[in-house]
């Protein structure tokens, strides 16, 4: 069974009203354990939505959320979904809360009323994952950007939750702080086995996940690996998206009669494409 | 004035080809904005004394569009803070059209007017009642008389795509997008020689960002003012900046036209940054031994090279 499952759920935002704007128009989706899926969408599409969904802070007007099996609607769950999955935010500085970096990461296994020594155990394992073990005495607001997201993400590892979801964690880092946050996203999945549901609008992150999600309108639009969904080049720019400008590039070049065996999706794998060429 | 006009020049051709047909501003090579060996330190005289920004000495002309780019805690939001006069220098000076903007202390209001500053997430900052209002309170403050700030704010919002039809809404009741823009709206109405956005695509969906990027482009080339642009966006930036300005470690690390920044990779990449994505693509190509020009800054530019190449060579062969 996999382990987000989304029926046929709708939702509106004022859903007590009669003619409430309806912002998910019927969506199924299933998220097996494991998996790396980058949610697209332009602003508006519902993909936030989706995300509160997952972990219950939404709830649907008609369909059903399970996860892990367990259905996220009854209030009896929420707190084992909530365990299950974690909120990785925008903004860093509005989720950390402790004067020290260990102390956040803790805030969340000491509301769990867990033993210390279980807690000390999970913030240093957190935090190890991260690569922040060598910050966990220092204080949250002196980190960059890059370091204060994956404390905030620690914080969600010391949870031990199956799924991370993470609403555009990168629209405020800089290049460095956004490729910190990638690797480390991309390691947790690769190495720890963490569900990873990515929202965000930087076409060059959702290529690294292992599925792509597009979004439009309250509907999901495509649904593949990332080579498949890219491909769409012209009906992903109809729709207010983009695509990486590696790809954009050799579509570019092809559609201008120039023979390529395929579309690549990232400068390495562009360059690496023509040096085959060249060497043939 | 020669050198601007270089300038100039190359500023022209990547509209062009971004934005359509540009018309060419005169190049008067007039000095607006001007550093002179500009340091801050916060907490200054305390055991936290930290230098955000130390020895910075630059300028900037007339009517250019200046990229700022540089890791978090390089000191940009601080260097452009001063430069309208928020935070006041602990040494060194500002200088706007040729005055330092602290000579008379009193009069640093008239400063923050001229010198027009659109923060990070700027929609977090209205609060009017009506979003025609809100824009009108920057030239109200500014001591214009209700019908002219009215003309100034329906001319500001038609300047940044807001529609009409949405003046006399709340800002509350705006998508984020549309909010983004009344930001906007609401310092361009003050009309100030020189507009600093501060990240102003973050947040946005890809055509959110294209269509509010091409808008401050235009707003730039129809009114010919000053614009500084900071952005995480290496992509963004090489598609609108004339001249980039590097911050690192608190200091000035480069200030020069974008192409020849961009071509400086390896050193952007030792200050955490990076060069647009097609660009990198081209270095790659000419390590390969493609004969590209490196520097070009868009996949438009960058098609302009490889196509005539990539046809040629495959007429004689499998490319």
């Amino acid at each position: 069974m996999a382990f987000i499952q989304v029926k046929d759920v709708r939702f509106s935002y004022d859903q007590e009203e009669a003619g409430g704007r309806e912002v998910l128009h019927g969506v199924s989706l299933e998220i097996e354990q494991g998996e790396f899926v980058a949610l697209l969408g332009h602003n508006g599409c519902g993909k936030s939505t989706m995300a509160k969904l997952f972990n219950g802070m939404l709830l649907p007007a008609s369909g059903q959320v399970l996860v892990d099996g367990l259905d996220a609607s009854q209030e009896e769950n929420q707190l084992e979904v909530r365990r299950r999955v974690g909120l990785v935010l925008q903004n860093p500085d509005n989720q950390l809360v402790a004067g020290v970096v260990e102390e956040d990461v803790a805030f969340g296994p000491e509301n769990l009323g867990l033993p210390p020594e279980e807690i000390r155990r999970r913030v240093d394992g957190a935090l190890q994952a991260v690569d922040m073990y060598q910050y966990r005495l220092h204080a949250p607001h002196k980190l960059s950007g890059g370091q204060k997201q994956r404390v905030a993400i620690a914080g969600v590892i010391a949870m031990e939750t199956k799924l991370i979801v993470l609403d555009e964690p990168t629209a405020m880092l800089d290049p460095q702080g956004r490729q910190e946050v990638m690797e480390t996203i991309t390691r947790l999945n690769r190495e720890k086995g963490v569900t990873i549901v990515l929202i965000t609008h930087y076409m060059d992150e959702a290529v690294q996940a292992g599925r792509v999600v597009v979004m439009d309108e309250g509907r999901i639009l495509l649904d593949g690996t990332p080579q498949q969904v890219f491909s769409h080049v012209e009906r992903l720019k109809r729709h207010g998206l983009d695509v990486p400008q590696a790809t954009e590039l050799c579509y570019q070049l092809r559609a201008a009669g120039i023979e390529l065996p395929y579309i690549p999706l990232s400068v390495e794998e562009c360059v690496g494409m023509f040096q085959k060429l060249l060497a043939q | 004035m020669t050198a601007f006009s270089g300038l100039r020049e190359r500023r022209g051709k990547a509209y062009r080809q971004a934005y359509g047909s540009a018309r060419r501003r005169e190049a008067n090579g007039l000095t607006i904005l001007e550093t002179k060996n500009l340091t801050y330190k916060y907490g200054a005289g305390t055991p936290f004394e930290k230098t955000a920004v130390e020895d910075v000495s630059l300028s900037i002309g007339k009517g250019e569009f200046v990229g700022v780019i540089g890791h978090t805690g390089s000191g940009k939001s601080t260097l452009i803070q001063m430069l309208n006069g928020l935070l006041r220098p602990t040494s060194g000076q500002v200088l706007l059209d040729g005055q330092d903007i602290w000579q008379e202390p009193k009069k640093i209001r008239q400063v923050r007017f001229r010198v027009g500053m659109v923060f990070q997430y700027p929609e977090y900052q209205l609060f009017e009642e009506t979003v025609l209002q809100d824009i009108m309170f920057g030239p109200k403050n500014m001591g214009l008389p209700d019908e002219a700030a009215k003309a100034r704010a329906v001319q500001a919002a038609a300047f940044t795509g807001l529609k009409p039809s949405l003046l006399d809404e709340s800002p509350f009741e705006l998508s984020g997008g549309e909010k983004r823009r009344a930001a906007i709206a609401g310092v361009i109405a003050m009309d100030p020689e020189v507009l600093i956005l501060d990240e102003p695509t973050a947040g946005l969906d890809p055509r959110g960002r294209d269509v509010l990027l091409a808008q401050i482009a235009q707003y730039h080339k129809e009114r010919g003012n000053t614009v500084l642009l900071v952005s995480h966006s290496m992509e963004d930036i090489g598609r609108v900046a004339d001249r980039l300005l590097v911050m690192n470690d608190g200091r000035k690390a480069m200030l020069a036209p974008t192409k020849e920044a961009f071509a400086r990779g390896e050193e952007l990449e030792k200050m955490g940054l990076r060069v647009p994505q097609v660009t990198k693509i081209l270095q790659g190509l000419q390590k390969l031994g493609f004969p590209v020009d490196p520097t070009a800054l868009t996949v438009d530019d960058a098609l302009k090279q490889l196509i005539p190449y990539c046809k040629q060579r495959q007429a004689a062969g499998p490319l």
